[in-house]
């Protein structure tokens, strides 16, 4: 009797030795929300089926600023509590020393995903993090809208101006007293940098801050641009609209009080819920081009990626978790799911998504014209030089300073910053 | 009599008033929490309809009672163990004389004057070495920081104003300090005891950053924080309907306690009979 | 007095001795009492803060946060003599980002506590009288300063917002305003919306701690006034002010102490606003948003030494008694 314990006790301890040698208790962290997190739980528990691992998560506030704030104390004392970490397409540089290399481990999957994407995750030949999935915003308009004043999509700024000028007017008229032309992000915040710059670069301004690390900002075409910008303001947006983030912009547009909004993917699902004024209305468009040599249309790229901490007490398994979310097959699942736009270029014309989601591969124009902020040039000034961007749109479209001031000044500001190099 | 009817009617009006501002907010995010979708956009004063489905949400997702039950004890604690070290501190600042005392005033005011943004590295530091880093005790150590010398200079100063008289019986009848706090000072100082827990309390409740830096899981994140987890079905959707339903939550059992707490607060010296 | 004077001097001495006796070892337990406090407050607060005085004299960075080099006052002023002779100078003290953020933390201390100080008074005197449901009453005003920061900044956020919020639909109402404010957009308004909500969520504690003061003033000190038939004014400047100054001003320091390092309100209401911004937000955009780390230290650090500036004007101003009178 004894010994049969002995040996059952025994054979329990070996069996669990040998599990612990292999599983890991891994924790990863991630600023994602609602359905997001319940779509990140049900991959976790695939992964964990399949390798025996453990995983929790570990959700943070949505607002990136404070997940950044957060990650980067965490990392810089050395937290070994969090395995794996959700990234901005904009933290890779910023964060890099911190994360492991992972172009070994996900040597032969990389191909797959689209050259850029990789590109914006790669410091100094260094494959910082593993895209997850992207984003790219578009020009929402409303069908009925359009129709009733037999107006077309508009392909420039100037035709959307002249559109939604004429359409808020009678709108207006006919009663409608809070109708307005068009929504967008004009907070003094990252997203405001993201709006400005696709007004930049869609009138061929360039990008703030170009790949090689010059300054570029301060030209004919970027003044040209933000000086219609400003036009819009108070005319066909709201003067409210310099506080608007994403969701006050949605706001409005799905009380059905805007005729065009700025805005990412996430809105398109929204819009089209049972409670929406605009329910089967809008639809969406590649954002408008500028005037001028170079214009064209253009979108900020936005995505999230996983990274994993350097200071992790189980990288091997760390790494299986990275390279197992940003696979195609969670991929696939998450763009169905989640209508989230994938990284994986074949994933574009794979059948069950354009059944279920008919608008991503819709989308694939709109993504193929992303263009990166200029976070991989600027390096850890990257939020910096954002900061200095957003702020001089700011001033310039609530008329502090005209636009060439406000440039001329950015200008003066980042060569400052730059100092010999990024 | 039409001047005191007047009067009265001024005052009750100046009361309504003083009400409608300090809760209209309050109940306009009631009003919120029980709308959804694109009501939610739509401006009304008058409630619209009734479904609970913000809070059955909010208490279903996540660990949103664990996060209330942390909240609870931290602030708890917290105050608790800064009123037992700031009463017998303030004993000794208040009636004791000795050189110095003014200064050691003055740096218990300089450490509140230090921003928590700016210890927040240090104190990240000091937390993970001694290994209290993601328990309650993080929070409840670090709060100390603010809590402490807050009731300590507000009980120092009641004190200071009890008269000498109160003290001089136990001198002679050979108390010790100790007693003379427990026996002599405590019941004459509830209401200063009470207010300044309550304003401690609420203190510790409310405290966002601390409590985000210094806790990693959601078993151990207070309620603050948690709600700033909570979410909207996507990335950039804020869920005002449920933000508001976990802020009215989280706001009841403070008004319950303060009317708890009622009594002790308007008690006073008067009913101590002892005066100036 | 007089029984002393009385005793034989033998007897007074003996007291005296017995006196000083009693003296030393209220002294001694004092001191075992402060001892406890102290040293929680030198591991919580003394501890981090030489940490940041520290690292704002180094070059440390949040990615290397044990790598950095020390480069003595460099981040509050430097200078660098270029070719052509002329001195550029550098570093916290000439940086207008920082002198701005001054002056905007300067300005909102003030109002916000001139103006809780004198509505937090008029709520308190409210409260001490007796009427029916003043217990309802006090636990309503209690509301805005339970409401958490971060909530009651997105609360406000959304009454605020220029389209669907309350506040502008209310106005509109009443007539009072014609188009619709963009409260927290416009740099003219974005500091009146931080101090309305900042005056909103914390008057209540100002009413509370003056209540608490209001308290402890004897009732029979009234009644005498009103049988001499005093006029409540004069009873509210003459008697109620006095009585309560000590716990006014220990209020008003502890508000100042809070307003001056205002952070979240305003991170919430209005971020990266620079007619809002304040100290500790631009301390911590350095602090973790840049790369800034020791600047982000060096701005805390002077925040410290402002804040201890502004407080000791305060101090010696008021004339707050520090030594507690003559006991």
């Amino acid at each position: 009797m004894k010994i049969k314990t002995l040996i059952a006790g025994l054979l329990v301890g070996a069996t669990l030795g040998v599990v612990a040698a292999q599983a890991a208790d891994l924790a990863i962290v991630s600023g994602d929300t609602g359905t997001g997190l319940e779509f990140l739980r049900s991959q976790l528990d695939t992964f964990e089926k399949e390798t025996g691992n453990k995983v929790t998560i570990v959700p943070m506030p949505s607002s990136t600023t404070d997940q950044f704030g957060q990650y980067k104390l965490w990392l810089a004392a050395g937290n070994s509590d969090i395995d794996v970490y959700q990234t901005d397409v904009i933290w890779a540089p910023q964060l890099a020393d911190q994360f492991l290399d992972l172009s070994d481990a996900a040597k032969d999957v990389v191909k797959d995903h689209f050259p850029s994407i990789i590109e914006s995750q790669t410091v100094n030949g260094k494959l910082v993090a593993l895209p997850a999935f992207t984003d790219a915003p578009a020009l929402y308009y409303r069908k009925d809208l359009l129709e009733k004043y037999g107006k077309s999509v508009p392909k420039t700024w100037a035709e959307l101006a002249a559109t939604a000028k004429e359409i808020q007017d009678a709108e207006r008229a006919a009663g409608a007293a809070d109708m307005q032309g068009f929504v967008f992000q004009g907070n003094s915040y990252e997203g405001l940098t993201c709006d400005a710059l696709e007004w930049v670069k869609s009138f061929g301004g360039g990008q703030i801050v170009e790949p090689d690390g010059s300054i570029s900002i301060n030209n004919p075409q970027a003044i040209a641009a933000l000086e219609a910008a400003k036009s819009w303001v108070g005319s066909i947006a709201p003067e409210g609209v310099l506080a608007y983030q994403e969701e006050e912009s949605r706001g409005v547009w799905q009380l059905g009080n805007a005729v065009f909004m700025r805005n990412w993917p996430y809105a398109f699902q929204l819009g089209n819920g049972d409670d929406s004024a605009v329910k089967g209305k809008f639809d969406v468009a590649p954002l408008p081009a500028g005037e001028g040599e170079g214009a064209r249309s253009a979108a900020t790229l936005g995505g999230w990626n996983v990274a994993v901490s350097k200071y992790s007490k189980n990288p091997d398994e760390a790494v299986k978790l990275a390279l197992f979310l940003s696979s195609t097959a969670v991929q696939k699942e998450r763009a169905i799911k989640q209508s989230n736009l994938p990284t994986i270029v074949a994933l574009y014309d794979d059948a069950d998504i354009a059944t279920a989601m008919p608008i991503i591969p819709r989308w694939k124009d709109v993504f193929l014209n992303a263009v990166p902020r200029p976070s991989a040039p600027t390096k850890v000034k990257y939020n910096e030089v954002s900061n200095l961007f957003w702020s001089a749109v700011h001033d310039t479209l609530s008329g502090t300073g005209t636009a060439a001031e406000n440039l001329e000044l950015l200008e003066a500001k980042l060569t400052e910053l730059k100092g010999e190099a990024w | 009599m039409a001047w005191t009817i007047l009067k009265k009617t001024a005052f009750y009006a100046l009361v309504v008033f003083i009400v409608v501002v300090a809760v209209f907010p309050f109940y306009y995010a009631i009003l919120t929490s029980f709308k959804s979708g694109t009501d939610l956009f739509r401006v009304t004063y008058w409630p619209t309809g009734f479904s609970l489905e913000n809070y059955v949400k909010v208490l279903n997702t996540g660990s949103f009672p664990q996060n209330l039950l942390n909240s609870v004890f931290i602030a708890t604690v917290t105050v608790l163990g800064a009123l037992f070290l700031a009463v017998t501190a303030s004993f000794a600042l208040s009636r004791v004389r000795f050189r110095g005392r003014g200064t050691l005033l003055m740096v218990i005011l300089g450490v509140s004057m230090f921003p928590q943004i700016a210890v927040l590295a240090g104190l990240f530091e000091l937390i993970r070495f001694l290994g209290i880093y993601n328990t309650p005790w993080a929070l409840i150590f670090s709060y100390t920081i603010f809590t402490l010398p807050f009731t300590v200079w507000v009980l120092t100063t009641f004190m200071r104003d009890l008269p000498i008289e109160i003290e001089e019986a136990a001198i002679v009848d050979g108390a010790t300090p100790w007693v003379i706090i427990t026996r002599v000072f405590m019941p004459l100082m509830w209401p200063a005891l009470v207010t300044t827990g309550l304003l401690a309390f609420i203190g510790a409740w409310n405290e966002f950053l601390f409590a985000l830096t210094f806790t990693s899981s959601n078993a151990t994140r207070t309620v603050p924080v948690a709600i700033s987890m909570l979410s909207g079905g996507s990335e950039h959707e804020i869920p005002w309907g449920n933000i508001m339903a976990a802020s009215v939550i989280v706001t009841i059992p403070l008004v319950a306690l303060v009317l708890i707490f009622q009594r002790k607060i308007i008690s006073g010296l008067t009913a101590g009979g002892v005066k100036g | 007095m007089t029984t002393e004077a009385l005793a034989p001097p033998k007897a007074v001495a003996a007291r005296r001795h017995a006196a000083s006796e009693l003296t030393r070892s209220r002294v001694r337990s004092a001191m075992i009492f402060l001892l406890p406090m102290l040293i929680a407050l030198a591991i919580v607060a003394g501890w981090p803060l030489l940490r940041t005085i520290y690292f704002s004299l180094t070059d440390t960075s949040l990615t290397n946060l044990y790598g950095g080099k020390f480069v003595g006052f460099k981040n509050y002023l430097g200078w660098t003599t270029l070719k052509s002779g002329r001195t550029i100078f550098s570093g916290l003290l000439v940086d207008p980002v920082w002198w701005n953020a001054v002056g905007n933390t300067v300005r909102f201390a003030v109002v916000s506590v001139a103006l809780e100080t004198v509505i937090g008074m008029i709520v308190a005197l409210v409260l001490n009288a007796e009427f029916k449901g003043r217990g309802i009453v006090r636990a309503a005003i209690l509301v805005p300063w339970a409401i958490p920061t971060i909530v009651s900044a997105k609360m406000w956020a959304w009454m605020l917002n220029d389209q669907f919020g309350i506040i502008n639909d209310m106005l509109m109402r009443l007539g009072l305003i014609s188009t619709k404010i963009a409260w927290t957009a416009s740099a003219d308004t974005a500091m009146t919306a931080v101090l309305i909500v900042d005056i909103w969520k914390t008057t209540p504690f100002m009413a509370l701690l003056i209540l608490a003061g209001l308290q402890m003033v004897p009732k029979d000190v009234y009644e005498a006034a009103r049988i001499d038939g005093v006029h409540p004014i004069k009873v509210f400047f003459r008697v109620t002010l006095p009585l309560v100054r000590p716990a006014l001003m220990v209020a008003v320091i502890f508000r100042l102490l809070d307003a001056m390092r205002i952070f979240d309100l305003v991170y919430v209401l209005t971020p990266n606003s620079s007619a809002t911004e304040t100290m500790s937000v631009v301390s911590r955009e350095n602090l973790f948003d840049f790369d800034k780390f020791a600047y982000g230290s060096a701005q805390s650090t002077l925040l410290f030494l402002i804040i201890a500036v502004m407080t000791g004007i305060y101090i010696w101003l008021g004339n707050v008694r520090f030594d507690g009178g003559d006991r």
